[in-house]
């Protein structure tokens, strides 16, 4: 066995996302990647993802064919929200990944846009 | 799977009731992707200290929750949530009422009881709702003014039967709560 000081941390894929992190950065602010952020992969940077952790890396490459609230995006990959909001941060922050804030109350508690909600939702019973 | 790449707008509504109420089922009707499910870690403090840490004593629970997504128009979609209503979930809430149109309450007129801490969650985060009367077998059994006085729900509070399995029905109930919304803008 090494000495513990020269030996490079080894850490589980699960654990490196959460070291990153932690490493001085601040806990992204829950409602800036909240569940109905919208994401998808800065164009071009699809390639970037392989030096990523596999989760990471998972996330980049659902995003990089289209757009996801973060919800579908841990939905669909099965990771814990909290895993996906700190993996996504840290994606939006290097650059790879743009999000959308989600909608604020000043917005969706707008007349023509609840209005436009009321219609879309009419359609439904057109059909 | 993806959203139009137009999408700009997401919005979002609650479906809230008792285990059992026909949250999943409303939300399988409306949905047009196969609903997905989160699963998060929700922090519960039980009682006393750790008494060697003397840190309070707290717990991590795994829940899962099921959600829906509806396009609306090219540039605007709904996201429903199911949320579980009981006050350890609190954590959840939180996020989740914030920006959202409101919140649609599924009753089960059988074991209107079971509504109560539902409905004092809906309050506490100040979400505008809608009653959802789940009838289950598509008959309605009881007058809705009765299930409003049984529930001591205000006058303007919206309640209607909803056929959770139905997607007319359970989209005629999230318009009524969208236009009690804006019935309430100034
Ligand atoms: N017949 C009938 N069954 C329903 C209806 N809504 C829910 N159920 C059934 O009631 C059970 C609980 O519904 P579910 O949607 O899982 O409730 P949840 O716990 O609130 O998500 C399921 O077996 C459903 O199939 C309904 O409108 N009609
Ligand atoms: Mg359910």
């Amino acid at each position: 066995m090494h000495d513990d000081q020269e030996t490079p941390l080894e850490l589980t894929s699960e654990l490196v996302p959460l070291f990153v992190i932690a490493k001085g950065r601040a806990l992204p602010a829950d409602h800036e990647y909240s569940r109905t952020a919208l994401v998808t992969a800065q164009e071009g940077m699809s390639a970037a993802a392989r030096t990523l952790t596999p989760e990471a890396r998972e996330v980049m490459d659902l995003v990089s064919d289209g757009l996801l609230s973060v919800a579908e995006v841990a939905g669909r990959t099965q990771l814990p929200l909290g895993i996906v909001r700190i993996l996504i941060a840290h994606l939006a922050e290097v650059g790879l990944v743009f999000v959308r804030p989600p909608t604020p109350r000043a917005v969706s508690h707008d007349r023509a846009l609840l209005q436009a909600v009321v219609d879309g939702l009419q359609k439904t019973l057109g059909a | 799977m993806y959203l139009d790449p137009r999408v700009t707008t997401a919005v979002k509504v609650l479906v809230v009731g008792p285990f059992g109420v026909g949250k999943t089922t409303y939300i399988g009707s409306l949905s047009e992707i196969v609903p997905l499910r989160t699963e998060e870690e929700i922090t519960e403090a039980s009682e006393g200290y750790d008494d060697l840490s003397n840190m309070p004593d707290k717990t991590t629970t795994t829940v899962a929750m099921d959600f829906g997504r509806r396009t609306l128009n090219e540039q605007l979609v709904l996201y429903l949530f199911g949320t579980p209503g009981q006050e350890r979930f609190k954590e959840m809430w939180e996020e989740l009422s914030r920006g959202a149109l409101g919140a649609l309450v599924l009753v089960d007129p059988d074991r209107l009881d079971e509504a109560f801490p539902v409905l004092d969650l809906v309050e506490k985060f100040g979400l505008t709702m809608t009653i959802g009367v789940n009838t289950k077998d598509g008959m309605p059994k009881y007058d809705l003014d009765e299930i409003r006085e049984a529930l001591h729900l205000p006058d303007e509070i919206p309640v209607v039967n909803v056929d959770a399995r139905d997607q007319q029905s359970s989209a005629k109930a999230l318009i009524t709560l969208v236009q009690h919304l804006m019935s309430t803008l100034v």
